[in-house]
C-alpha cells in the first residue's frame, strides 16, 4: 500500500501564491510579494523533495485520484495525479530550476513597476506545469499544456505596452495553436479507438498491438499528431519561429519557460507515449527527422544572430532538437537526461545573460558589449561553467547527455550522428563565440552609458537605475547562478555512460518506464531499421561497442574543441577576421542573419494570405457588404419612410383633426360597406 | 310621438355642426364649443334610443358623458388660460410647437 503523498498541493501551492500576489499584490508590498512568491514555489519544492525522500517505499506508478472529472458511458476521465520516474525527474527539474528562477526574478525584476504581476504569473506557470507532468490523462496533461501556453503568452507579453513584446506574445500563442489543434486529434483518435485518455488504460491496450512495420496506421497517424503538438510547444521545424521572438518577455521568463521547463513539455509527452512511438516507426522516423533537421538548422542561424538572448534562443531550439532526436532513434531515457541536463546549463545561460544585460544596462547587442570578464567575474565564471556544458566539453553536464544523445543515434544511424556532430561543432561555437565577444577584447559599448540608453532603457526596465557603469548584479541573482552552475558542472554524473567507467544510473533509473514496452513483433523497430538494439549489441560484443563508444565521445570532444578553437580563433586573436568573411561570403551571411528568411516566408505564405483575404472577403465582403449592409439599409429605409411620414405631424391642431375626421369617415365607411354586404 | 328617426336627424346635425366647427373655427374656445356640441349630439342618440328601447343604460351613459364632459371642461378651460398666458393668443393655427 502506497503512502499518501499528497501529491495535489505541489502544483496547487504555486496556485495558491498566483492567486495572493494577483488579487492582492497591488496593495502588498514588494517584500510582501516576494515573500509570497518564494514560499509557494518553495514550498512546492519542499513537497517535491518529500516526495523523493519517500520514491523508494513506491510502488510505481503511483496514483492519486483527486476528482472525478468527466464520465459519460464507459468514457471517464477524472482529476488524478500519476508519479513514475519520469514524473519525478520533470517535477524534479520543474520545481528545482523554477524555485531557483524565482529568487533570480526578485533581484532582476525589483525595480519593475508591477512586480507582483510578474511574479503572479510565474507562479501560475509553475501550477500548469506541474498539472502537465503530473497528470495521469492526456486531458489533464492537455490543461497544463494549453496554460503553460497562457502563461508564456502573459509573460512574453509582460511588456505589453511595446508593441514588439505584444505581437510576439499573440505569435507565441497562434503558432502554439497550430500544434495543439495536432494534439487534440491525436486525443480524438485515442478515445475512438481506445475508449481513454488515462495512460494506463491507453497504453495497456496499445502494448499487445504489434509495430506498424508495413506501413502507416492508426498509431503512426497518432504519433504524427502528437509530434505535431510537441513541434509547437518544443519550438521544432517547422514550428519554432515563435521561440526566438519570445525572448521579448523579461530574461527570468526566457530561462524558465523557453529553456529549461515548457519548452521541454513536448519531449516529456512524446517520452511519455514511448508506448505509441514504439509501435509507430515511421512516426519515430519522423521525430528523429524533425529533431535532427532542427538541431541543425537552429544551430547555423545562431551562427550569425547578434543579440545574445536570441543565440540562446536558438541554441535552445538545436538543443531540443537534439532532445526530439534522441526520442526518434528510441532513446527516450537520453532525451530526458538531455532535457534535465538542458534545464540546469541553458537555464544558467540565460540568467547569466540576463545578469550581463543587467550590468551593462539592458544592452543585448552583443557586439557592444566585451572585455565584462572582470567587471562581472561572478557572471563571468557562471556562464563560463555553462557554456563548457552545453558545449560538451567533458566532465561536464552536457558532455554525457549529449554523448548519450550522439552514440544512441549513431546506433540507429550514421546520417543523424553526422549532423549531431556538426551541430555540436556550431554549438562549440557559437556558444564560445558569444562567451568571446562578451567577456573577452575591450568593452565597446558606449563609455559609461551603461544605465542611460534611451533605446534600450524600457526594455529590461533598468533604465532608472540611480547609478551609473558595469556592475555586478545583487547577490539575491548570482547565488541562484552559483547553484545552478554548480549543477551544470555535476549535474550529468548521475548518467555517466558504461564505457566512461560509469554504470548510467538515470538510464536504469527511467528503465522500468520505458523499458519492456517494445513491441513483440519487433525489437528492432524501437532503434530503426538500421540500428541495432543496444542489448543486443552488449550481449554479443560488449567491447567492441564500448570501443566504438569512446570513438564516438572521442571525436565529439575533439569537434567541441575544434569549435572552441575556431571561435577563439575569429573572436578573440582576430577580432577583425569575421567581418572580412561576412563581407566575403555576403550571400551566405545575409541568409543566416535574417533566420534563412523563415519568418518572410511564413509571412508570405501564409500571415499575408490570410490578412488579404480577411481583409477583402471577410471584412470588405461579407462583413461590410452583407452583415454591415443589411443592417444599415434597414436604418436606412426605415429614415426614408419617417421622412415622408413624419410631415403628417405639423403641429397645426386644425390639420391634426381634419386627419381625425378623414380617419373616422373611412371606418364609417367601411363599416356601412360591410354592412350593405 | 315623434318618430325616432326625428331625434336622429338632429343628433346627426348637432354632431356634423360640432365637426363642422371643429375643422373650421381658429379660436380655441369655439373649438372647445364645437366638442361639446359633439358631445351632445350623441347624447341625443342616445336618450333616444333608450326611450326607443325602453333600455335604461343609455340614460345611464348619458350621465357618464356629462360627468366627463365636464370635467374636460373644467381641464380644458384651465389649459385654455395657461395657453393664453404664455402665447397671449387663442389661435390654435398659432399654437404649432409640438410637432417635428
Amino acid at each position: 500500500m502506497n503512502p499518501m503523498l499528497n501529491l495535489w498541493l505541489i502544483p496547487v501551492l504555486p496556485l495558491a501564491g498566483a492567486a495572493i500576489n494577483g488579487f492582492l499584490g497591488k496593495r502588498s508590498s514588494r517584500h510582501a510579494v516576494t515573500t509570497i512568491a518564494l514560499f509557494f514555489s518553495g514550498a512546492a519544492f519542499a513537497m517535491a523533495l518529500s516526495v523523493v525522500a519517500r520514491f523508494s517505499s513506491l510502488t510505481l506508478p503511483y496514483h492519486e485520484y483527486l476528482a472525478h472529472w468527466i464520465r459519460s458511458g464507459t468514457f471517464r476521465v477524472d482529476f488524478a495525479f500519476y508519479l513514475d520516474q519520469l514524473s519525478l525527474v520533470m517535477l524534479l527539474v520543474v520545481t528545482g530550476v523554477g524555485f531557483l528562477i524565482h529568487i533570480y526574478s526578485v533581484g532582476y525584476m525589483w525595480d519593475e513597476p508591477s512586480y507582483y504581476r510578474f511574479f503572479s504569473y510565474l507562479n501560475l506557470f509553475m501550477f500548469f506545469m506541474l498539472t502537465l507532468v503530473l497528470a495521469s490523462n492526456y486531458l489533464l496533461m492537455f490543461i497544463g499544456w494549453e496554460g503553460v501556453g497562457l502563461a508564456s503568452y502573459l509573460l512574453i507579453g509582460f511588456w505589453f505596452t511595446k508593441d514588439s513584446a505584444a505581437s510576439a506574445g499573440k505569435k507565441a500563442f497562434i503558432v502554439n495553436r497550430i500544434g495543439d489543434f495536432g494534439f487534440l486529434i491525436a486525443l480524438f483518435l485515442l478515445i475512438k479507438h481506445f475508449g481513454s485518455l488515462n495512460f494506463d488504460q491507453v497504453f495497456q491496450s496499445i502494448t499487445p498491438l504489434g509495430a506498424e512495420t508495413a506501413g502507416a496506421g492508426l498509431l503512426t497517424t497518432i504519433g504524427i499528431l502528437l509530434m505535431v503538438g510537441a513541434c509547437g510547444k518544443s519550438a521544432q521545424i517547422p514550428l519554432y519561429i515563435w521561440l526566438p521572438d519570445a525572448m521579448e518577455g523579461p530574461t527570468p521568463v526566457s530561462a524558465l519557460i523557453h529553456a529549461a521547463t515548457m519548452v521541454t513539455a513536448g519531449v516529456y509527452m512524446v517520452s511519455r507515449s514511448h508506448v505509441i512511438f514504439e509501435r509507430a516507426p515511421i512516426a519515430l522516423t519522423v521525430v528523429a527527422i524533425i529533431g535532427t533537421l532542427t538541431a541543425f538548422f537552429a544551430a547555423t542561424i545562431g551562427v550569425a544572430q547578434t543579440d545574445i538572448k536570441k543565440v540562446l534562443a536558438y541554441s535552445t531550439i538545436s538543443q531540443l532538437g537534439y532532445m526530439f532526436m534522441a526520442c526518434g532513434v528510441g532513446a527516450f531515457s537520453a532525451g530526458i537526461f538531455h532535457l534535465m541536463t538542458h534545464a540546469f546549463f541553458k537555464g544558467l545561460l540565460f540568467l547569466a545573460a540576463g545578469s550581463v544585460i543587467h550590468a551593462v544596462g539592458g544592452e543585448q547587442d552583443m557586439r557592444k558589449m566585451g572585455g565584462l570578464r572582470t567587471r562581472i567575474p561572478w557572471t563571468f565564471w557562471t556562464m563560463t561553467a555553462g557554456t563548457l556544458a552545453i558545449a560538451g566539453i567533458p566532465g561536464l553536464a552536457g558532455f554525457f547527455s549529449k554523448d548519450e544523445i550522439l552514440w544512441r543515434s549513431y546506433q540507429a544511424s550514421w546520417a543523424y550522428w553526422l549532423v549531431g556532430l556538426v551541430t555540436a561543432f556550431l554549438t562549440s561555437f557559437y556558444m564560445f563565440r558569444l562567451w568571446f565577444l562578451t567577456f573577452f577584447g575591450e568593452y565597446r559599448g558606449e563609455a559609461d552609458a551603461g544605465h542611460g540608453h534611451a533605446n534600450h532603457s524600457a526594455h529590461d526596465a533598468h533604465g532608472d537605475h540611480g547609478h551609473g557603469g558595469i556592475h555586478e548584479s545583487p547577490k539575491v541573482m548570482v547565488v541562484p547562478l552559483a547553484i545552478l552552475a554548480v549543477l551544470s558542472v555535476i549535474g550529468g554524473y548521475v548518467g555517466v555512460p558504461g564505457s566512461l567507467g560509469g554504470n548510467n544510473q538515470f538510464d536504469k533509473f527511467l528503465g522500468p518506464v520505458f523499458d519492456g514496452s517494445a513491441p513483440v513483433n519487433a525489437q528492432n523497430a524501437a532503434v530503426g531499421e538500421k540500428g541495432t538494439p543496444e542489448q543486443e549489441t552488449e550481449g554479443n560484443e560488449p567491447k567492441k561497442a564500448a570501443s566504438t563508444e569512446l570513438m564516438c565521445t572521442a571525436i565529439s570532444v575533439v569537434v567541441a574543441l575544434l569549435g572552441f578553437g575556431l571561435a577563439w580563433q575569429l573572436y578573440y586573436r582576430n577580432p577583425q577576421l569575421p567581418d572580412k568573411i561576412a563581407a566575403s561570403m555576403s550571400g551566405a551571411y545575409q541568409t543566416l542573419l535574417h533566420k534563412y528568411y523563415v519568418d518572410e516566408l511564413y509571412g508570405a505564405l501564409f500571415v499575408k494570405p490570410l490578412i488579404d483575404g480577411s481583409t477583402r472577403i471577410l471584412w470588405q465582403g461579407v462583413d461590410r457588404k452583407i452583415i454591415d449592409a443589411a443592417v444599415n439599409d434597414a436604418g436606412d429605409g426605415a429614415k426614408h419612410v419617417s421622412d415622408i411620414v413624419r410631415h403628417m405631424q405639423s403641429g397645426n391642431i386644425r390639420s391634426y383633426a381634419g386627419w381625425v375626421a378623414a380617419g373616422s369617415a373611412v371606418v364609417i365607411a367601411f363599416m356601412i360597406w360591410m354592412g350593405v354586404r | 310621438m315623434v318618430p325616432l328617426s326625428y331625434y336622429l336627424v338632429l343628433s346627426g346635425f348637432l354632431f356634423a355642426c360640432g365637426v363642422a366647427g371643429f375643422l373650421i373655427k381658429r379660436n380655441i374656445i369655439t373649438i372647445f364649443m364645437s366638442i361639446e356640441l359633439m358631445l351632445n349630439g350623441v347624447n341625443l342618440s342616445f336618450v333616444a334610443y333608450a326611450a326607443h328601447w325602453h333600455a335604461l343604460s343609455g340614460q345611464v351613459f348619458v350621465f357618464f358623458v356629462m360627468v366627463v364632459a365636464a370635467a374636460e371642461a373644467a381641464v380644458g378651460l384651465a389649459i385654455i388660460i395657461a395657453v393664453y398666458r404664455t402665447r397671449e393668443t387663442l389661435n390654435v393655427d398659432q399654437v404649432n410647437l409640438l410637432k417635428l
